[in-house]
């Protein structure tokens, strides 16, 4: 038993939803009582999807138990069927159902209907939803991928592992696709996001594969290569330079020259990034947290794209732990693999980094501790589907990247004016462009982002416990002449140091000698 | 659980003994689970621990939206495969894991175990092990435990166990003591005051709240004790409430000022109160509220308007909707109907009134297409996908988390079925 208090995955079947959200045409018939029916929200209210998810849930009571539940099992699926009429039918069980082994598959099967039943057993005490999605994936695609004449003309690849309620995936295929188009090349499937059971039966009338997502693509991937010899992409194209040797990398699969594609594809990053008003950027201490493949992109874009220093990098992707230890290694950090959040908000304090780039939780975090976050992994809320077009991935998303990443910092000439004119008591210390509510707060706050309003207040939230050692009048007076946006790490630098050094006061030599030790 | 009392002697006229549409097929409701969410915020010195999978955390994360404080105090305890092998094993780990929350968190006072569909099927005693937990932590702290499973237990339902396993805790008031008025049901804060206001202006000076605030202040229970319930989804806590000796008053819910009105009438007459006195002392919020709602009611006035099931408010919302607001109910949905509690709105029910029970859900689609209603209500999962398709909704769940109860919420409950209808209106793109 593990004591979770947020959790950064949903159970495997949600991963198998996405899966079966993202393609057309397949249904899934989902073994669950009526509270799992709970996981359309995600797609209608966090993506905003216009559809309902195609999934039907049994919904069996306690008085189902043991008598009729295999019926009801066998009802929904007819039922569903013959109101979808899909190509195709997923069928499986949640945590529950698997308890009570009904064999959602042998059920299904018996019931002889004219398409194909596609069973995936998702261990719901073991496994979380990237698993639960690239199980189904491959599950889908060993069913239905055959051997294919292949399509006369130039080179051809599939596109694999986007998903409904995906970090940006529809913007990345676009983005990718129009890549591989420039390039010459040819998509023949992209799968699962928008794929049908039919499109998955000519995956092998492609020269190789394009892996977006490792964390949803990777058992199909190998099993397309030992299948048909389909090789497959190993760089993430997230950043200028991963971008670049993605386009080495696909020209190498594809037997074709990049250097034109190279010479004039662009992004605006190198030169913002060289810019002379980025300077302040440098040596920003950021803490990257995510699934595996964002983080690692993530991390090497912000030192080799943005020159920030790199002092946190972990996932709680498990399945990659070994990658993201490798990852970490470069910069010389040791890599935090949990999906225990409280662990992940340990570290963030511990660290103090200037910008945290995380999922979700790591926005709570951060805002709790009052630092600058910007988003680069799911899990997500509403706010992470933008209205605009907003890849991660290709030339354009390093620029959308640039820009999201800058954003919740200070400007940095304005940084230097803040400085400046700060004890002018007309003078509003918070950065124009996040608006007065950016000021970073010290004590913990309840942050709330409700569905729907909230009745109650709450009163849960105590103040931090005051630190053993009395801050001297002049020193706190000394405190409140140093910028607000590092004021909050001065103190708790300060008051670390006082603690470790055994002193009850602290004056404002012990604040400069506590800044001359610690320095960063 | 939520056994049905028998059908009470219901009066002729309205709804009463209209034939109810039963279903059974696929439900798309939350659990009981989901009342955590706003339980942990009621009792605030309480702290919820489901016993469950990760599909449990997940819906109450999803539920809330991300609702994330310094510390929550609600937590899943993720049962994985070393408790499946065995139970003595599951039990320790409990152990375990109470141990660690309580280490956490000393300002605990009482601690829910809070069983789902997983420790249901595999016959995890939770009511053994709150007791066992119970004697290890006394008196620090107090553990009990209810099942909010989405096999045993729909949204609001996840309440009523809550409540039910309270009653027990009530200590037992004695019978000679002065009556007493017993509101029950999880109200907003601003609710309970403003009701509070009016009982004291009624003249009812002994009215106590349950559940309270602080797991200490608990009300006492006894024959003296008259209970109104606030919520029309409290069938097991009501009762139980009856068992230990409360006096049920039948009245329909303080929803509207219709509602209201016959609520706190109930109370006063219960309590004697002189009828001149309670028109007087309840006239300012009462013409306050009739105005407010007044104002909205051109927006609603002859709409038709389709409910799903969702929070078991769907009858007494209906009732308003229909009798203040004008609105032409096409269907009325709930996940149970409660004969007995529910006597007093279904006879203000229009006559004829089509009322639904349980669901499923691609049938009653159907049925709320042909009948192409101006508004429907509906949860979360379907709210998007009918907009999609030319509808106007109300999200369910908003009903459940925004203060509707009393006069002075009534013209907020009226505007938040008129804003979608507004929206659609003026959107132009
Ligand atoms: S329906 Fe059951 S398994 Fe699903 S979230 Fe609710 S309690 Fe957990």
């Amino acid at each position: 038993m593990q004591l979770t208090l947020w959790t950064y995955e949903g159970p495997p079947h949600v991963g198998a939803m996405r899966v079966a959200t993202g393609m057309e045409k397949l249904h899934y018939v989902l073994h669950a009582p009526q509270g799992d029916t709970y996981a359309d929200l995600l797609f209608t209210m966090i993506e905003r999807n216009a559809k309902r998810p195609p999934v039907t849930y049994t919904t069996f009571q306690a008085r189902d138990l043991g008598s009729d539940t295999a019926d009801l099992f066998k009802t929904a699926v007819r039922d569903a069927y013959a109101r979808f009429q899909p190509q195709a039918m997923l069928v499986g069980a949640s945590c529950t159902a698997e308890l009570i082994q009904d064999d959602p598959g042998g059920l299904a099967r018996a019931l002889d209907l004219p398409v194909p039943v596609v069973a995936v057993e998702l261990p719901a005490y073991q496994k979380k939803e990237n698993w639960g999605a690239n199980e189904t994936f491959y599950r889908l695609v060993r069913a239905f991928a055959g051997p294919v004449e292949r399509t006369p003309g130039g080179p051809r690849c599939n596109i694999l592992g986007p998903t409904a309620l995906g970090f940006r995936h529809r913007d990345d295929v676009r983005e990718i696709t129009g890549l591989l188009t420039r390039m010459g090349i040819a998509i023949n499937v992209t799968a699962p996001l928008s794929a049908t059971p039919a499109d998955l039966v000519r995956l092998a009338d492609a020269d190789f594969n394009v892996v977006l997502y490792p964390e949803i693509a990777s058992s199909t991937a190998a099993y397309l290569d030992r299948q048909f010899g389909q090789k497959s992409t190993k760089v993430i194209p997230i950043g200028v330079g991963a971008t670049r040797d993605f386009i080495v990398e696909v020209a190498g699969l594809a037997g074709i020259d990049a250097t034109a594609v190279l010479a004039e594809s662009q992004s605006n990053l190198p030169w913002y990034s060289r810019s002379v008003d980025s300077t302040y950027l440098t040596n920003k201490r950021v803490f990257v947290f995510g699934d595996a493949s964002h983080a690692i992109a993530a991390a090497r874009m912000a030192e080799q794209e943005f020159g920030f220093k790199v002092v946190g990098l972990g996932t709680y992707s498990r399945e990659f732990a070994r990658e993201v230890r490798e990852a970490a290694r470069l910069y010389g950090i040791e890599a935090l693999i949990t999906d225990d959040y409280l662990e992940v908000e340990e570290q963030v304090a511990a660290l103090q980094p200037e910008l945290v780039l995380g999922t979700q939780m790591e926005r709570h975090i951060a805002k709790r501790l009052g630092l600058p976050c910007a988003m680069i992994s799911a899990p997500m809320h509403v706010q992470d589907f933008p209205a605009r077009y907003a890849p991660q991935m290709g030339f354009e998303g390093a620029n959308v990247i640039f820009d999201t990443w800058v954003h919740p910092l200070m400007m940095g000439l304005e940084e230097h004016l803040l400085g400046m004119f700060r004890e002018d008591f007309e003078f509003n210390a918070a950065p124009s462009h996040l608006g007065a509510s950016a000021t970073p707060a010290r004590v913990p706050e309840p942050v709330l982002e409700t569905v729907a309003a909230q009745a109650v207040p709450d009163s849960s939230v105590q103040p931090q416990p005051a630190g053993p050692a009395r801050w001297a009048p002049d020193a706190e007076k000394e405190l409140s002449r140093i910028p607000f946006f590092v004021r909050g790490k001065a103190r708790r630098n300060t008051e670390k140091f006082a603690s470790d050094q055994g002193l009850t006061l602290i004056t404002v030599e012990t604040l400069y000698d506590a800044k001359a030790q610690v320095g960063r | 659980m939520n056994q049905i009392a028998p059908v009470a002697a219901l009066r002729s006229g309205g709804c009463g003994d209209a034939p109810i549409l039963r279903e059974r097929g696929q439900r798309e409701v939350f659990c009981g689970l989901t009342g955590i969410i706003w339980l942990h915020r009621k009792i605030q010195d309480a702290f919820f621990l489901v016993v469950g999978s990760r599909t449990c955390a997940h819906l109450i994360q999803s539920a809330a939206g991300v609702m994330i404080f310094a510390e929550p105090r609600f937590a899943t305890a993720i049962i994985d495969e070393r408790d499946l092998a065995g139970l003595a094993d599951a039990n320790d780990e409990l152990d375990r894991v109470v141990g660690r929350l309580i280490e956490r968190r000393p300002d605990i006072k009482l601690l829910f175990l809070v069983g789902s569909c997983p420790s249901e099927v595999i016959k995890l005693d939770l009511s053994r092990a709150a007791q066992r937990l119970s004697r290890q932590m006394a008196p620090d702290v107090r553990v009990l435990s209810y099942s909010g499973s989405g096999i045993e237990t729909t949204f609001t339902q996840g309440e009523d166990a809550c409540l039910s396993s309270l009653v027990p805790e009530l200590l037992a008031e004695a019978a000679d003591a002065a009556p007493s008025l017993l509101v029950v049901g999880a109200l907003a804060d601003v609710v309970e005051a403003q009701l509070g206001r009016l009982f004291t202006a009624i003249g009812i000076q002994d009215v106590r709240f349950f559940p309270p605030r602080n797991s200490r202040d608990m009300p006492k229970i006894g024959p003296n004790t008259r209970m109104l319930l606030a919520q029309p989804f409290l069938a097991e806590t009501g009762r139980l409430l009856e068992a230990r000796g409360a006096q049920y008053l039948a009245t329909p819910f303080p929803l509207g000022v219709e509602g209201t009105t016959a609520w706190l009438q109930a109370a006063a007459t219960a309590f004697g109160v002189n009828q001149d006195h309670f028109d007087r002392a309840i006239a300012p919020a009462r013409d306050r509220a009739t105005g407010a709602v007044a104002r909205h009611r051109a927006q609603l006035e002859g709409k038709s308007i389709f409910l799903f099931p969702d929070s078991q408010l769907e009858i007494p919302l209906a009732r308003f909707l229909s009798r203040e607001l004008g609105m032409k109910l096409v269907e009325v949905g709930t996940p149970y109907l409660h004969r007995q509690h529910l006597a007093a709105e279904l006879d203000l029910l229009p006559e004829g009134t089509s009322l639904s029970e349980g669901q499923d859900v691609d049938l009653q689609l159907d049925r709320c297409r042909a009948a192409a209603p101006d508004l429907v209500v509906c949860g979360l999962g379907l709210a998007n996908p009918l907009e999609s398709e030319g509808m106007t909704t109300k999200w369910a769940i908003e009903l459940v988390f925004t203060p509707i109860q009393g006069f002075d919420q009534a013209g907020d409950l009226a505007e938040l079925f008129a804003r979608p209808l507004v929206r659609r209106m003026k959107l132009a793109v």
